[in-house]
C-alpha cells in the first residue's frame, strides 16, 4: 500500500501540467486565501467592536456558537444550487464555494480577535485610558498588540478549517488537492486519493509553520513572558 | 490647586458614592484619600482626571473647570499610577514610559531621553529600559508606573492605591522615593489609600472618608491623631495613635557619649554588661555581651541586633523607639549614619511630658470644609 501511494506520489507525470501536484496545491492555497482573507475581512472588525466596546458579547458567542455547527458539506451543496443557476464561467465553480469556506472561517477568528481583546489586563486598559489615550489610540496601540498571540491563532485554526474544508469543495467542482481524492475515488484509484489525502495534511503543515513564523515575528516578545515574578 | 465643589456621585438614585464633597488639594503639597472600603474615595479621584463623570458638582484645577476641557486632553496634563501599575506588556519599559510624551507630540528622540531620565530619578538606570513588565517585580513594575506618570513633567499627579499590592519592604522604599521626588519637584498629588499610616507617613494634609462618601475629617496628620473629629476618625486612626502621634513631634533629647568596640578587634579589659559594636566607619553594627565574645576579637557572630538606630535629629517616637528596643536600654542615634551617642527611654519619655499638645487650630470637620449645601 505504502509502496504504491511511495509510487503515485513520485510519478513524474502526476507532478506536471494544469492538473499536476504542483498547479493543484497553489490553486488549493489560493482558494484558501482568498477565503482566509475575506474571512478576516469580516471576523476582524466585529471582533475589535465587540473586544473593545463589550457590547454585543451574548450576541457574538451564540452567533459563533451556532457557525460552528453548520455542516459544511450541506450547506456546500446548498450554496452551489442556489448559485450556480445566476453565475457564468469560473465564477459559478468558485464563489459558492468560497463563500461557503469564508462562512466557516469567520467563528475561529472572530472568537480569537474578541478573546484577544477581552483578555487585555484591565490595569493597562485602565492605564491607556488615564494617561489620555483615545478610544482608537487605545484599540491600536495597546489592546491590539496586546491581543496578537490570540488574534493569530484565532487565524491560524481558521485558515486550518479553510484548507481541510477545501477539500470537500471538489465535490461541487472545486479545484485544488481535493480533487485527487474525489477523483481517486470515483475511478477507484486508492493510491491517488491516499497521496492526495497525504498532500492536503502537508499543505496544512506547511501553511501553519509559515504562519506560527509570522506570528513569532509580529507578536512583541514581552506577551511569551508573561510569568510575573 | 485641585478644588472639589459640592461633588456628588450617584451610580444608583438615592445611594451617593460620593456626597457633595467640597475639598482643596493644595498646589505642591501631598493630599492623602483615605477611608473604608465603599467611602469613595476612588471614585473621587477618579472623578479628578473624568475617567469618571460627576453627577454634580465641579472640579477645577488651577481654576479651570476640568468639564470644559476634553477629557483625553485633560488627562494627558494629569499623572496617573493606579495598582497594579498597568503597564503596556507589549512594550518595553523604556517604551512604557514614553508614552504620555510621544501622545503630547514629542519627537522620538526626546522622548527617549526624556524617559532614561525619569528612570534614572525613580532608581531604575540603563539596562532596565530594555526589559519587558513582565521581568520586573511587582516593586519594580510600580516604579515605572510612577516613572510613566512623570514623565511629560505634569503638575499634577493622581495615583489610586498605588503601593498597596507591593510587598511591605519595597512599599516602603516606593513611598520614600514618591516623598523625596514630590519634594524635589513640588509636584501636586493627590493620592488614595485605605492604610492609615501610609496616608499619615505621606500626606501634608489628610482627607478621611466615610462610608457613602462623607468627608468625615480633613487636617494634617499631627492634627488627625491628635484631634480627631468623632468616633469614626478616632476609631480609623486606630489605638496607637498616642505613640504614633510623637512621630511628628521633634525635640533635643539629652545624647550621651558611647564607647563603642569596633568589629574584628578584641575588648581588651572591658567589661560592662552591654557594649556597642561599631565597624570600621563608625556606624553602629549591634550590641555584644563581653562573656559571649570571650578572648578573641568581636565578630558578626556575637552581634545582638534588636535594637533601632534612630537620627540624633529624628522624631520622638524614633528615638524612643531606640531606646525602649536597645538589650543594653541605651537607644543609639546616628549622624549620617555615623554614631552620635545613646538616649535613655526616660529622658525622651521626660521631654515628651513637656512638649506641647499640637493644638486643634487647624482642624477642619466637615462642617467648615464643606459649608455649603449640607445636606439635612
Amino acid at each position: 500500500m505504502i509502496a504504491t501511494i511511495w509510487a503515485w506520489l513520485s510519478d513524474p507525470t502526476n507532478w506536471a501540467g494544469a492538473g499536476g501536484i504542483p498547479a493543484q496545491s497553489l490553486e488549493h492555497l489560493r482558494l484558501s486565501l482568498i477565503a482566509l482573507l475575506a474571512a478576516a475581512l469580516v471576523a476582524v472588525p466585529i471582533g475589535l467592536y465587540v473586544g473593545h466596546t463589550g457590547r454585543g458579547r451574548v450576541v457574538l458567542v451564540n452567533v459563533v456558537s451556532a457557525f460552528r455547527a453548520i455542516p459544511s458539506l450541506g450547506v456546500l451543496f446548498i450554496a452551489a444550487l442556489l448559485l450556480l443557476p445566476h453565475l457564468r464561467g469560473n465564477l459559478a465553480f468558485e464563489l459558492p464555494s468560497l463563500i461557503v469556506l469564508a462562512v466557516l472561517g469567520i467563528p475561529p477568528i472572530l472568537s480569537g480577535v474578541y478573546a484577544g481583546i477581552e483578555q487585555v489586563d484591565p490595569a493597562a486598559r485602565d492605564a491607556a485610558r488615564g494617561m489620555g489615550m483615545t478610544g482608537w489610540q487605545r484599540l491600536w496601540q495597546v489592546e491590539v498588540p496586546c491581543a496578537l498571540p490570540l488574534i493569530c491563532s484565532g487565524l491560524r485554526s481558521s485558515m486550518m478549517q479553510i484548507i481541510a474544508t477545501a477539500t470537500i469543495a471538489a465535490v461541487v467542482g472545486l479545484g485544488g488537492l481535493g480533487r485527487f481524492l474525489i477523483d481517486g475515488q470515483a475511478n477507484r484509484k486508492y493510491d491517488e486519493m491516499a497521496g492526495g489525502a497525504i498532500l492536503v495534511a502537508l499543505l496544512a503543515l506547511v501553511v501553519d509553520i509559515v504562519f506560527s513564523l509570522v506570528q513569532r515575528a509580529v507578536v512583541s516578545p514581552g506577551l511569551a513572558s508573561r510569568g510575573r515574578t | 490647586m485641585i478644588r472639589l465643589e459640592g461633588v456628588s456621585k450617584e451610580y444608583a438614585a438615592g445611594r451617593p458614592a460620593v456626597d457633595n464633597l467640597t475639598l482643596e488639594a493644595a498646589t505642591g503639597e501631598i493630599t492623602v484619600l483615605v477611608g473604608p472600603s465603599g467611602c469613595g474615595k476612588t471614585t473621587s479621584l477618579r472623578m479628578i482626571n473624568r475617567m469618571i463623570e460627576p453627577t454634580s458638582g465641579r472640579i477645577l484645577i488651577d481654576g479651570r473647570d476640568t468639564a470644559r476641557v476634553p477629557a483625553a486632553t485633560l488627562r494627558r496634563d494629569i499623572g496617573y499610577v493606579i495598582q497594579h501599575a498597568g503597564l503596556f506588556p507589549h512594550r518595553t519599559v523604556l517604551h512604557n514610559v514614553m508614552t504620555v510624551p510621544r501622545l503630547n507630540g514629542w519627537g522620538r528622540a526626546r522622548a527617549e531621553a526624556r524617559a532614561r531620565e525619569v528612570l534614572e530619578m525613580v532608581g531604575l538606570p540603563g539596562d532596565f529600559g530594555r526589559r519587558y513588565p513582565g521581568q520586573l517585580s511587582g516593586g519594580q513594575q510600580q516604579r515605572v508606573g510612577v516613572a510613566r506618570a512623570l514623565a511629560s513633567d505634569p503638575s499634577v499627579i493622581l495615583m489610586d492605591e498605588p503601593f498597596s499590592a507591593v510587598d511591605p519592604v519595597a512599599r516602603e522604599g516606593l513611598q520614600d522615593d514618591i516623598l523625596r521626588l514630590q519634594a524635589e519637584l513640588g509636584t501636586t498629588i493627590v493620592l488614595v489609600t485605605h492604610d492609615i499610616d501610609e496616608a499619615i507617613k505621606l500626606g501634608h494634609r489628610v482627607a478621611v472618608l466615610r462610608q457613602g462618601g462623607v468627608l468625615a475629617q480633613f487636617s494634617s496628620p499631627a492634627d488627625l491623631l491628635a484631634h480627631p473629629a468623632d468616633d469614626f476618625v478616632a476609631d480609623f486612626v486606630g489605638r496607637d495613635r498616642g505613640y504614633r502621634a510623637l512621630s511628628f513631634q521633634h525635640a533635643d533629647v539629652p545624647v550621651h557619649p558611647e564607647e563603642p568596640v569596633r568589629l574584628g578587634q578584641p575588648l581588651g579589659r572591658r567589661s560592662e554588661e552591654w557594649l556597642l559594636a561599631v565597624d570600621d566607619g563608625s556606624r553602629p553594627q549591634g550590641w555584644v555581651v563581653p562573656a559571649e565574645v570571650g578572648e578573641g576579637p568581636v565578630r558578626v557572630e556575637h552581634l545582638h541586633r534588636a535594637g533601632t538606630v534612630a537620627p540624633v535629629d529624628g522624631a520622638l517616637r524614633a528615638l524612643l523607639d531606640a531606646a525602649l528596643s536597645s538589650p543594653s536600654g541605651r537607644g543609639v542615634v546616628v549622624r549620617d549614619g555615623v554614631l552620635a551617642g545613646t538616649v535613655r527611654a526616660q529622658e525622651v519619655l521626660s521631654v515628651i511630658q513637656q512638649a506641647p499638645r499640637p493644638d486643634g487650630a487647624s482642624i477642619q470637620g466637615p462642617e467648615s470644609a464643606s459649608a455649603t449645601g449640607q445636606r439635612p
